[in-house]
């Protein structure tokens, strides 16, 4: 089995919370997509994202993540303010918090094995240790015998799995999922259910925006989640009727 | 770390990190090819250059070192009058010798005109004294004033009517000679950064996932920074060495080719083109860099 040795929130001075939305607001060009959302991600705890398509689920995950800046409020990420953050810290963050983009991209011209070992090689922790840890890793999602394909190659349930890979590797505090099952029957869906289920036993915290409600059942016979939906702009807890 | 180790770490590269960026092909190709044409111009350049300026010093010294003294008057007062000018030069500061030349030494010099057979004894010639300065040379006002008094047929002649024209063009020859190796130079950098700028923008795809996963901007330039300046430095040296073996091959200096044929290296002269590809890496270095960090913070 594959070992996470990260760290988690703990291990900031003073945060008690791995990510903290206050009072967020975001708006494109024309108007509000989300507004007065306020949101304190813990370690350890397991979230649903859920509501209609356009309704802002993939723009809430990256406003998480930082990879945009609310229009109004404030975010701070591992105790720090998304408006004071230079781009080199942001990409440090990024190595904190492993995201699985909706539409999975790699670099196609190298084999899966090091599309996943990238946030490793880009942070010049591609050591030893490291490395034999991938080759678990990838056994881990499944992928252990197609290492050396490329990824164009893959189906789109590999290419799901091989992101989430790429996303945990660094053994990230928070992993973001957008739609993970999007493009994956049932069978495999339940798959990388499993695998980000045995990811929050570990202590990380995760966070999956689905409108999948089957999965979200599925999980919750497995994992205390809370399902948290967003609707006319606001984010609300969703009740037990789900 | 010290800046050679830093050179030395990267050549030597971090073979991941340049995976990450895709072979890029034909832009990689052209820069190289940019940078070898570009350089086997700056070594003509610099060719050009150095001849101009040996050109300009060698006419200057050989004209400047010499003078030369015509003395005009009737036959019979023509050995006196040169006697006195003669004296009148030994005793100058700053002429090193004067010495008359001998008639057979004057038909000489005038027979490329005159043609060998012209009876030259029955025609007037003037006597011709040959000077020599030391280094300091001689004041050139102050003579002629004591010559006015003391010789009265004589006529001095310093060479500073021929010698400066001369001089001024080898001088312009020189800078616009350096003038085109520094238009190389800046060439090369723009045609590098066009390169880069293309590559960037074809591999927005790979700059993506990279700061997803966590690259920062340094590390992402970096990459590309590093296959920009070793292609450049590659196409650089093939076009030196192309360049240098093209001087060699011209045929050598003579006295009947005159300068177009001392159009070449000599000496330490052969050094300064071994600076071309070091130069062309340098240039690509920074121009690379500068597009590639312009660029990340464009896209966000």
């Amino acid at each position: 089995m594959w070992r996470c040795s990260g760290t988690t929130g703990s291990n900031v001075t003073g945060a008690v919370f791995l990510i903290e939305l206050e009072n967020i607001a975001y708006s494109y060009g024309g108007g509000e997509l989300l507004s007065d959302i306020s949101l304190k991600l813990s370690p350890g705890s397991f979230h649903f994202l859920t509501g209609p398509s356009g309704s802002g689920k993939t723009t809430f995950l990256k406003l998480c993540y930082g990879a945009l800046t609310p229009t109004a409020g404030q975010v701070r990420i591992f105790d720090q303010d998304v408006r004071e953050m230079s781009r080199d810290d942001h990409a440090l963050v990024r190595r904190r918090v492993g995201v699985v983009h909706q539409d999975c991209q790699f670099l196609d011209h190298l084999p899966v094995a090091d599309n996943v070992a990238l946030p490793l090689m880009v942070s010049g922790r591609d050591d030893l240790e490291n490395v034999s840890n991938l080759k678990e890793l990838m056994h881990w999602v499944g992928l252990g015998d197609r290492a050396n394909a490329l990824p164009p190659e893959l189906s789109g349930g590999e290419r799901q799995r091989a992101a989430l890979a790429r996303a945990v590797i660094m053994s990230p505090d928070v992993v973001l999922a957008d739609e993970p099952t999007g493009n994956v029957d049932w069978e495999m869906s339940q798959r990388l259910l499993q695998l980000l289920v045995q990811l929050n036993r570990m202590g990380k915290t995760i966070m999956i925006a689905t409108h999948d409600l089957n999965l979200i059942r599925a999980a919750k016979s497995q994992v205390q989640a809370r399902v948290l939906r967003i609707a006319g702009r606001k984010l609300q807890l969703a009740g037990a009727d789900l | 770390m010290s800046v050679p180790t830093r050179i030395i770490a990267f050549v030597t590269g971090d073979a991941q990190r340049d995976r990450v960026v895709p072979p890029s092909g034909i832009t990689a190709r052209l820069t190289g090819f940019a940078a070898g044409a570009m350089a086997f111009l700056a070594v003509f350049a610099l060719a050009l250059s150095l001849a101009s300026g040996r050109l300009a010093t060698r006419w200057g010294d050989e004209l400047a070192r010499s003078s030369t003294l015509r003395i005009s008057a009737p036959e019979a007062q023509m050995a006196e009058q040169t006697a006195t000018a003669l004296r009148v030069l030994e005793t100058t500061p700053g002429i090193a010798s004067a010495r008359a030349l001998s008639k057979e030494e004057q038909s000489l010099l005038l027979a490329p005109w005159f043609g060998p057979d012209l009876p030259l004894e029955t025609l007037p010639i003037p006597q011709l004294i040959e000077i020599r300065e030391t280094e300091d040379g001689y004041d050139a006002a102050g003579l002629r004033l004591r010559l006015q008094a003391e010789v009265p047929g004589a006529v001095l002649d310093d060479h500073t009517r021929w010698r400066k024209p001369l001089e001024r063009a080898a001088g312009r020859l020189r800078m616009l000679g350096l003038l085109s190796v520094l238009l190389i130079a800046a060439t090369t950098g723009a045609m590098i950064t066009l390169a880069a700028l293309a590559a960037l923008a074809a591999n927005a795809q790979v700059i993506a996932v990279l700061r997803l996963v966590g690259a920062q901007d340094g590390y992402i330039a970096q990459a590309f920074v590093r296959r920009f300046t070793l292609r450049a430095l590659g196409g650089a040296a093939v076009g030196t060495g192309l360049g240098m073996a093209a001087v060699m091959l011209l045929p050598s200096a003579s006295e009947t080719g005159g300068f177009l044929t001392g159009l070449g290296f000599q000496g330490t002269g052969w050094v300064w083109p071994l600076l071309i590809p070091p130069l062309a890496g340098v240039v690509a270095y920074f121009a690379t860099g500068t597009a590639a960090r312009q660029r990340l913070r464009e896209v966000g």
